[in-house]
């Protein structure tokens, strides 16, 4: 049975949509009118092929009914179905029949819980900003002080009938001179806030930095060029991603950080060895190895593989990066491999657990309980971010590369860690290491629980 | 025109009765210290003190605000939290630890009007907290009020 019922819901309501019978569909498809039945009341899972077949009949493209296409969007269905006011609980055991019945209303509900989640993101920002920019708290002080005198000097002129006219000459001077100032102060946050107002772009910086990379496929081949420090100022600007000042200071950042380990680990070198390692099925894919050859850290071998160009035989890595805060600073989705916009992590990713365990290279491997589950081979490390300083404050960073099981050979048989993404979306009810309910229920909760053996890092 | 040692100038009192600081009024001539770097909100108080029969004296920084306290020993103390030098806290906090001046009265003035000012405030040990812009009326009533007049 699939776990997912997104294709047959979907080849259903597609076929009832055209009005068609369920023997004429097998028929056009060239299958069975039972073995179509199965399909569509998702007790079988369709091969590519017979998808193939069932879209031409449909005439649809075949990836319309690519169940993983449709993934990301009951996922984020489910996360939407989070934010349903207490009592009026949302159907999100329904997500995956909704997204193959109404595609369009689906994408748009999902449209809109992103449209919330950044403006959200926006107000917490610029709350933050209230409360701490300094530039603008001296602004709005200054407004706020000029106003006060301003209120309190017009009362005593306004209500003191025979004042002293010494005394109404200078009041009528301090107010005259506070209004001057008032006007001046707003001007100038006026300025201020259009100065800035770059900044206050729907994505945060991270963000921003992240979709620039993905664009690029994580690959930024000027990285691979030159041997003295670059000016990346040029590079990052006028790139429509990094809207923001401080997305671009990250963005040269990385890059900077990104051409350290292009130096460490070139390219013409590296690529033989690790073709090498997956060619053979990837069974003698061995980080380790790669690292001892280069000379180099694991942290920085994992950087570089992450973003490396597509090379041929060899999978896309995953790569997730945190400070010792536990904060992801650095998200590299792969396939299968979801990451949290918000918050925290699953505490279970051995990033994490590599982080209370400095300098011990962990491996595992992990399955991510998706539909489907995906298997991964992860390693983790975690150091001082700079290991040649002496004086405090000591920062720490975890690194954590995702190779696809798929691309590995003799996974199968190794001990499976149960991770997810984040407690909120995932599906491991009666995990132990949970910090909050899940907004998922049923639908394969059970499924996901305990099913693999599970291994201490 | 005339000083109180201030730095700050202002006409001289004699032409407005109701500003004379006298022994009339509510205030008796007891003395308020008004602890304000903006001049001209330290200037409208102090006018609207005088005019109530209070002693005025001003001090237009955090730092000497203690001794100045000491020296003049005023029956309550208007303080401003954003001071060059020691902040309105900083000071509330040193008033709050010696004996003499643990009672003192003293009404914060702060540009921040949130609840966290405010429970800051408190628990800083301020008698009142008034958030600016204020109505003169209302700081008059605080001063009759937390003096006992």
């Amino acid at each position: 049975m699939p776990k997912s019922a997104l294709s047959g819901t979907r080849i259903r309501a597609l076929r009832n949509a055209r009005r068609l019978g369920q023997a004429d569909l097998a028929r056009l498809a060239g299958v069975s009118a039972s073995y179509l039945n199965l399909i569509e009341h998702n007790r079988r899972r369709a091969t590519p092929k017979v998808l193939e077949a069932i879209a031409e009949a449909l005439q649809i493209p075949a990836s319309a009914l690519d169940e993983s296409a449709g993934e990301a969007l009951v996922q984020t269905l489910r996360a939407a179905a989070g934010r349903a006011a207490p009592g009026s609980p949302a159907e999100t055991e329904r997500a995956e029949e909704l997204t193959g019945r109404f595609p369009g209303w689906a994408g748009l509900i999902a449209q809109l819980h992103a449209r919330t989640e950044a403006l959200e993101r926006t107000v917490e920002r610029l709350s933050d900003r209230m409360a701490h920019d300094p530039n603008l708290s001296a602004s709005l002080h200054e407004i706020v002080s000029a106003a006060t005198s301003v209120q309190s000097t017009t009362a005593i002129l306004a209500e003191s009938e025979d004042l002293d006219p010494q005394w109404r000459a200078v009041f009528h001077a301090n107010v005259h001179a506070d209004s001057i100032r008032l006007a001046s102060a707003a001007e100038a946050l006026v300025a201020y806030l259009d100065s800035t107002g770059e900044d206050t772009a729907l994505a945060a910086p991270q963000e921003e930095v992240e979709s620039w990379l993905d664009r690029q496929g994580w690959h930024v081949a000027a990285v691979e060029e030159g041997e003295g420090p670059r000016d990346w100022s040029a590079l990052v600007g006028g790139q429509a991603d990094l809207a923001s000042a401080a997305s671009r200071e990250l963005a040269a950042g990385w890059l900077e950080r990104a051409q350290a380990d292009a130096r460490a680990l070139p390219l013409p070198a590296l690529e033989p060895p690790l073709r090498a390692m997956f060619a053979t099925g990837g069974g003698g894919f061995a980080p380790e190895v790669l690292a001892r050859q280069f000379g180099v850290g694991l942290a920085q071998l994992f950087r570089r593989l992450a973003t490396l160009p597509p090379l041929s035989g060899v999978p896309r890595f995953g790569l997730a990066l945190c400070d010792g805060s536990g904060t992801l600073t650095l998200r590299r989705p792969v396939e299968g491999f979801q990451l949290p916009r918000f918050g925290g992590a699953c505490p279970l990713w051995p990033l994490y657990q590599a982080l209370v365990q400095p300098d011990r290279p962990l491996r595992a491997t992990v399955e991510f309980a998706g539909r489907p589950p995906m298997r991964f081979v992860a390693h983790a490390v975690a150091g001082a971010r700079d290991p040649l300083r002496f004086d405090p404050p000591f920062a720490w960073e975890a690194a954590m590369l995702l190779t696809p099981a798929s691309a590995l050979a003799g996974v199968e048989s190794a001990p499976v860690v149960p991770v997810g993404t984040a407690c909120r979306v995932c599906p491991r009810t009666t995990c132990g290491a949970r910090r909050e309910p899940s907004i998922i229920t049923g639908g394969g909760a059970a499924a996901a629980d305990g099913r693999s053996g599970s291994v201490d890092l | 025109m005339g000083h109180d040692g201030t730095g700050l100038t202002h006409p001289a009192t004699a032409g407005d009765p109701r500003a004379s600081g006298g022994g009339g009024g509510h205030g008796g001539g007891r003395r308020v210290l008004v602890i304000e770097d903006e001049a001209n909100i330290s200037e409208a108080i102090r006018f609207i003190l005088r005019r109530d029969g209070w002693a005025v004296g001003v001090h237009d920084s955090g730092h000497g605000a203690l001794d100045a306290i000491e020296a003049q020993a005023p029956a309550l103390v208007i303080l401003d939290v954003m001071l060059p030098g020691d902040s309105g806290f900083d000071i509330l906090h040193s008033l709050r630890r010696q004996p003499s001046t643990a009672a003192l009265p003293v009404i914060l003035l702060t540009a921040r009007g949130g609840h966290g000012a405010r429970d800051h405030a408190r628990e800083a040990g301020a008698s009142l907290f008034m958030a600016k812009p204020f109505a003169n009326a209302d700081l008059l009533a605080a001063v009759r009020q937390l003096v006992g007049v």
